[in-house]
This record gives C-alpha cells, structure tokens and sequence, in this order.
C-alpha cells in the first residue's frame, strides 16, 4: 500500500491514488486531490460529491456516473464538463471512494 | 483536461470501435465500452457501419433484436433457435433483463454517450446500400464518413471491432 500527502496528511491510497479508507476523507481533502488533477471545486461539483458520499455510505459503493445524474440536477454533459478528465473515475477520487465497480 | 484513464496525466488514451452488427447483443458491448472509456477520460470515437447501421437509424434502434439463430450460447437446441417467435420471446427476455439491472436502453446510451463527448460517424458506403438519408439517423450521429475519413479520426486510438 502506497501512501500519499493531501491537505499535510499523510493517508494510505491504492495504485490509482484513490484513498484507501473513506474514512479519512475530509473536505479540505477533496480539495486537495481536485486541485492534484487540476479542478477548482465549485457548488456543482459538491452538490455530485455530497451524493457520491451519502450513496456510498447507504450502498457500499461509489455511484457511477448514471446514477449520479438520475438522483442529482447535474446532468450527464455537466458532468463531464465538472470532471473533465472522466467523471466516473474522478467523482470517486475526489469524493474519497474507490473506483466505481458498474458500467454506465 | 488529461483524458488519460485515470486522471494523473500521462499519455493520453483513445478508443475507435468499430460496430458492424445490428443485434442488441452485438450493439450494446460496443456503446459500453465507448461509455466505460469516457467515464475514465478515455476518448471514444464510433464508426457504424453494415447492420450496425441498424443502431444509428431511427426506425431500428428501439427495435433490435437478440440474435439467437445460430448461437450455441443461447443453450438451446439450434432447432428450436429457429422456430416463429423464439427470437421475439429471447427479445423481451433480455430487454426485461436488461431494465432489471438498470442499464439503459440502447437509445439512451447514444444520448449518454453524445453528451459524454464521445464522436459517432455512419459508413457511407452503408448509407447507400441501405438507401438510408441523414433525415433517417438518429441525431446524435455527428458525420456520414468514408472509410478513409474513419482512420483519420481513428488515428492514435486503440480499435475494437464489433
């Protein structure tokens, strides 16, 4: 297990840099890993993060992209222009889960 | 930005896949994995072309049909593959499951897929032997191209044929 700094944490991540334990995940952390793959987080992209951590927590499992935008107002297109380098990946990522298992 | 894979910009990854078969089971293994690699900044460029034309045309995309004809993986005998409505009833079957665990219709998944930025070019060659208008595609279809035009757009990708 690798480890890697955000926000002056020195936190356990997989191969990906995902966090290992969604746990240790903290706002100022969000903050952190967005602005390691280069995005300003705005009320858009917490309104997607509020919800990957509250499905997660209620299923076990980061959302995929699709489901995030049935249960959200963030349509499919504003999700990639949130996330641009891959929602279904980054959305996890930021939002301190590990990757989403489903296809769409 | 990055469109890597996996967001911590490396080289980035593209994808050209090249669907050419018109039955639901060939057309969704396709449109998923166009999706799965935009989902993971992957670019995703399509090219329909012969009977996957049937997934891009308006009159046939909420129509496909499971291909069990023929199919030694329907587990069934090829006799009765063949019998009147087989293929309807594995059709509806499949459909049913298909909505069970929340994947989108095929027509859905074009729509999905356009606003994911992924590019989706019809075969001309396909278009004139099938006496098919741009009128008769779906609007998420971006260009009628030749096969010329395609590996340009293709170039530096990875391509799966389908």
């Amino acid at each position: 297990m690798s480890t890697a700094t955000f926000a002056g944490q020195t936190l356990n991540v997989d191969a990906d840099g995902f966090l290992a334990d969604a746990n240790d995940w903290t706002p100022e952390i969000a903050e952190a890993i967005a602005s390691d793959v280069g995005i300003d987080l705005t009320d858009r992209h917490w309104t997607v993060i509020n919800f990957c951590r509250k499905d997660n927590e209620e299923m076990g499992t980061a959302p995929g992209v699709r489901r995030i935008t049935k249960a959200t107002d963030v349509s499919m297109k504003e999700m990639y222009q949130l996330f641009p380098g891959g929602p279904g990946v980054l959305a996890a990522k930021i939002s301190g889960l590990t990757k989403p298992k489903g296809c769409v | 930005m990055f469109g890597n894979g996996n967001g911590n910009g490396e080289t980035p990854r593209k994808i050209a896949i090249i669907c050419s078969k018109g039955s639901l089971d060939m057309a969704y293994p396709g449109l998923i994995l166009a999706n799965a690699a935009r989902m993971m900044g992957i670019e995703a460029v399509l090219f329909f072309t012969f009977w996957g034309m049937d997934i891009i045309t308006k009159k046939h995309v909420d129509k496909l049909h499971a291909g069990i004809v023929g199919n030694p993986a329907t587990h069934m005998p090829a006799m009765l593959a063949g019998l009147p409505g087989m293929e309807t009833l594995a059709t509806k079957m499949m459909k049913k499951k298909i909505e069970e665990i929340d994947i989108p219709s095929i027509h859905e998944l074009l729509e999905i897929l356009d606003a994911s930025g992924a590019e989706m070019y019809a075969c001309r060659m396909a278009m004139d032997m099938f006496d098919l208008e741009n009128e008769d595609l779906v609007e998420e279809v971006h260009e009628v191209i030749g096969a010329m035009d395609f590996f340009e757009k293709a170039e530096g990708a990875q391509t799966i044929f389908i």
